[in-house]
């Protein structure tokens, strides 16, 4: 918890680490000043992008006392503004779901290498990083507690898969390595509260560990406080939902 | 949601953006999250060049009413050129 007579400090800048085959790629990485050890987390940005709102976000974690990182899952298309890779990225079809998970256990391994970091680490991300997140905690062995934040796309139909996106994330629940936390806006229309529930269903078939919240009165994106998505109420309890659960599975 | 609704059309012209006038290749039309129109959805239009990289790009959010305005309008606007090119 925060308190005025802390001292608080933090560090934070570009670094670059090893991602899909081998790739090295740039991450924002932020850090409470100290010896630690700390746990960490990895976050997923959304399609919108590699750019401030993330940034802000891992800071945000710093802040709170985690090694965070948020890897540019772009960056191999180019440079320029965010803004203007994200679009190039968009009309792509967005990042391939087999890359972006070998990505994001990059970032797993990279950051337990820390001499600083513990060897608990979250994952968390947004829209199209919230499935991500998903995968990533399904795909993979490296995390010890993943947040879903209103991932879009976690059920998808047959005629929505892609090169890109081959198996409806959906598909791979059985596999889920962690305990799973999901925020939710039931005026969504990706996921609607009936994929929700779909999702729901298949976590409590295959004896997982989770928690689900679904806010009244939110949509899509409801922690975005520079769009038009967000929701005051909302976003600062599930806020609180977050640091809760990673608190209770990371320290 | 992220509809990721998007199509790709090859085009020959040219766009003005940053000041200056680039050859464009393509135009990429979505409807989806804009970045900077107050709405969660939005017919994004995008004048690109990849060949010249991310940044060259002259970027367009309408709201969806306004698009179909752009495009009944671009109807308009080609018949009359028809017309004046036969005349």
């Amino acid at each position: 918890m925060f308190t005025t007579d802390q001292y608080h400090g933090m560090l934070a800048e570009t670094v670059t680490y090893a991602g899909a085959n081998g790739d090295v790629i740039d991450a924002y990485l932020a850090r409470p000043l100290g010896p630690g050890p700390f746990p960490s987390v990895v976050l997923i940005h959304n399609v919108l992008g590699w750019g401030e709102y993330y940034y802000e976000m891992t800071r945000k974690f710093a802040h709170h006392g985690y090694v965070a990182i948020c890897p540019n899952l772009f960056d191999r298309d180019g440079d320029g503004s965010p803004e203007d890779v994200a679009a190039q990225v968009r009309a792509d079809g967005g990042p391939p779901d087999d890359r972006v998970v070998a990505d994001v256990e990059g970032a797993a391994t990279f950051v337990r290498s820390l001499p600083y970091a513990s060897d608990r680490v979250g994952v968390i991300g947004s829209c199209s990083g919230g499935r991500h997140t998903f995968l990533a905690a399904c795909r993979t062995s490296s995390f010890d507690a993943a947040v879903d934040l209103w991932g879009g796309r976690v059920v998808m139909a047959p005629d929505e898969l892609t090169e890109r996106t081959p198996v409806s994330p959906i598909e791979y629940t059985k596999d889920l390595s962690c305990p799973l936390l999901g925020l939710f806006g039931v005026e969504d229309r990706n996921p609607t509260p009936e994929m929700v529930a779909q999702l729901e269903a298949a976590l409590k078939e295959h004896g997982k560990q989770y928690e689900f919240h679904n806010y009244e009165g939110a949509g899509h994106g409801f922690f975005y406080y520079h769009m038009g998505m967000y929701r005051q109420e909302q976003a600062v309890d599930g806020w609180d939902k977050v640091f809760t659960f990673f608190e209770k599975h990371l320290a | 949601m992220c509809t990721m609704i998007v199509e790709k059309v090859s085009v020959t012209g040219v766009a003005k953006g940053g000041g200056n006038w680039f050859p464009i290749a393509g135009v990429n039309v979505g409807y989806d999250h804009p970045f900077r129109l107050p709405l969660e959805h939005a017919v994004t239009i995008d004048f690109v060049n990849e060949a010249q990289g991310p940044s060259a790009r002259v970027a367009v959010e309408l709201t969806p009413q306004s698009a179909q305005q752009l495009l009944d309008t671009l109807r308009d606007v080609l018949e009359q050129g028809a017309a004046a090119e036969a005349a």
